[in-house]
């Protein structure tokens, strides 16, 4: 099988830094996946081992099974690009900046299709304005729009959304989503994990330069997933005392095993006659998962259910 | 894809490079093009008017202004391809646009060949410039060079050679003062010091012999065969001096930039 993106035991040293440790992992053509870690993780420098920015000290990298050192022009052809930094040549209009990049990959006469990308990027009516005269979020979209230009199979976006407000953030997504439906191998890295939950299926998370974990985001939540339930009520069904994981006053925090557990303790509640003062339900999400693997932060802590038997 | 879009085979992309690098200096050709034609100009005025009648080359057989013109037009060609891929390097280095094209399938000859061409074209354009304007208001008898073929070939390698030389400061600097260096410690002696505004005939035995040295001085030379059929040294022999350097940088940028220095870490 031909893999959107591999990575073949790829390690990379800078002086005592040990940036990637030996990683390895595949994509599948069509996945939207997600490369997650703190800052200085390795995120960035992995993903330039594809585009030919780093090279590797050992190990092989591969876009759409063409080897990112040895056929460079081919992988380079298969693969678009978002970097993280608000990049642009002052001297040009955005359909020029566009232009360009598209006659880098050996894409002529293609102002039609430039045209579809500023469309779709909201940037008609900037097209022959200059680069140096957009605003920030308006850099950010040409640089999606010069990534895919040359229509790569593989997109990848290093931090898009950083530093972009909610309704860019929100139209952005959207484009990608698109785009991914239509075939698109999309590799997102982000720190923001809201963003990773929603969009991504599988999900690798880098820490010191090696992925501590890889999986489909729902695999990746479930060994942590047990939802609790902060009740406010005069007491607890005796059926579910054994659940009660705390208990303050009024206030009890009851352990589900799955959401869908609430029906029954509300039926239970009912059938005791007894009146819910208020009901909040608190769900594992992605960066209490993040932050156990990746062992940093008090904040998880806090933000984790209470380990079961604790005593109330 | 649209119907009307194709890609074309490997390697063509570098056009597009080449044509992004001359709209650049294009875009700013007030600053890249009409001063340094007006900058040479104000040179010769001075220097003709001050020195005509004090100083004497080839034996008399040519005036002072026209021996200057071709001097003067080959510095500001040097020059300005210096210029031309320094500059634009430095400056994609800088503010990190450099990975539009470092991410596209480009061959090292295809990075090279963009720079170096639109380097030389402007000093092309520029050198006629000045060319033109000394001759109409100067140096008439410059109208009909004796060896314009001599012209143009050194025209075209000594642009290429300070283009090479420019891409290679232009990479090695982080920073614009870095650049700066190169450019007044370097690049400016050696143009300088190799008989734009002299015969070196005229100089005293040492630096007579230090500027046999300089490389600069026989595409200047040269050149001026081109015009006036005259020369200090034999254009043959400058011809392969210049060719000699032409190549060893050639394949000396070229393999910097394929080594992927101070491009890719």
């Amino acid at each position: 099988m031909t893999y959107a993106v591999e990575f073949q035991a790829v390690s990379r040293r800078f002086g005592e830094l040990q940036a990637l440790d030996d990683i390895s992992f595949t994509i599948a053509p069509g996945e939207f996946f997600g490369l997650l870690g703190p800052n200085g993780a390795g995120k960035t420098t992995l993903i330039s081992v594809l585009g030919g920015l780093v090279r590797p000290d050992s190990g092989r990298a591969f876009v759409m099974g063409h080897d990112v050192a040895t056929d460079y022009l081919n992988s380079r052809r298969q693969l678009g690009m978002v970097p993280q930094e608000l990049v642009f040549d002052p001297f040009f209009t955005v359909r020029e900046t566009l232009r360009f990049q598209a006659g880098y990959f050996g894409l002529h006469r293609a102002d039609d299709w430039i045209d579809e990308i500023l469309h779709h990027l909201g940037l008609s009516d900037k097209a022959d304005k200059g680069m140096r005269t957009l605003s920030g979020g308006m850099k950010r979209r040409v640089l999606v729009g010069q990534a895919l230009v040359h229509k790569p199979p593989v997109i990848v976006l290093d931090e898009p959304t950083a530093g972009v407000d909610v309704e860019l953030r929100h139209a952005l997504w959207a484009f990608i989503s698109r785009l991914n439906k239509e075939g698109h191998t999309v590799l997102l890295t982000t720190h923001y994990l809201p963003e990773a939950e929603t969009l991504c299926g599988r999900i690798a998370m880098l820490k010191a330069g090696r992925v501590v974990a890889l999986d489909h985001k729902h695999r990746l939540l479930s060994p942590f997933e047990m939802t609790m339930v902060r009740l406010t009520a005069a007491r607890v069904p005796d059926s579910w005392q054994a659940r009660v994981r705390r208990e303050e006053g009024q206030s009890f925090l009851i352990e589900l095993q799955r959401l869908e557990e609430l029906e029954t303790l509300l039926a239970a509640l009912r059938a005791d006659g007894i009146a819910v003062k208020d009901l909040q339900v608190e769900q594992t999400d992605l960066e209490q998962v993040f932050l156990r693997l990746t062992g940093s932060g008090a904040k998880g802590n806090e933000r984790q259910p209470a380990p079961a038997g604790e005593p109330s | 894809m649209n119907d009307r879009t194709t890609f074309e085979a490997p390697g063509s992309t570098w056009h597009m490079l080449f044509y992004k690098e001359v709209l650049r200096f294009w875009r700013v050709s007030f600053q890249t093009v009409a001063a340094p034609v007006i900058m040479a100009l104000l040179y010769l005025l001075i220097f003709s008017h001050v020195l005509e009648s004090r100083v004497s080359v080839f034996g008399g057989s040519v005036s002072y202004t026209a021996f200057l013109v071709p001097g003067l037009v080959m510095m500001t060609v040097l020059q300005n391809a210096f210029a031309n891929t320094s500059s634009s390097l430095i400056q994609s280095k800088i503010t990190g646009n450099m990975i539009f094209f470092l991410l596209a399938p480009i061959t090292p000859w295809g990075f090279f060949l963009a720079y170096v061409l639109a380097a030389v074209l402007r000093g092309t354009v520029v050198g006629i410039g000045v060319w033109l304007v000394a001759a109409l208001f100067f140096a008439p008898e410059l109208w009909r060079p004796a060896a314009p073929l001599w012209a143009i070939a050194f025209g075209f390698l000594g642009g290429a050679i300070l283009a090479m030389l420019g891409m290679i400061a232009g990479l090695w600097s982080e920073k614009f003062d870095q650049l700066a260096t190169f450019q007044n410690f370097i690049i400016l002696p050696l143009t300088f010091l190799s008989g734009v505004f002299y015969s070196v005939h005229s100089l005293p035995a040492f630096w007579f012999g230090v500027s046999h040295l300089n490389p600069f001085f026989y595409v200047i030379d040269g050149f001026r065969y081109g015009f006036f059929g005259v020369s200090d040294v034999s254009p043959w022999l400058s011809l392969t001096f210049v060719g000699t350097v032409g190549a060893v940088l050639t394949w000396g940028t070229w393999a910097l930039i394929a080594r992927g220095w101070k491009l890719r870490i």
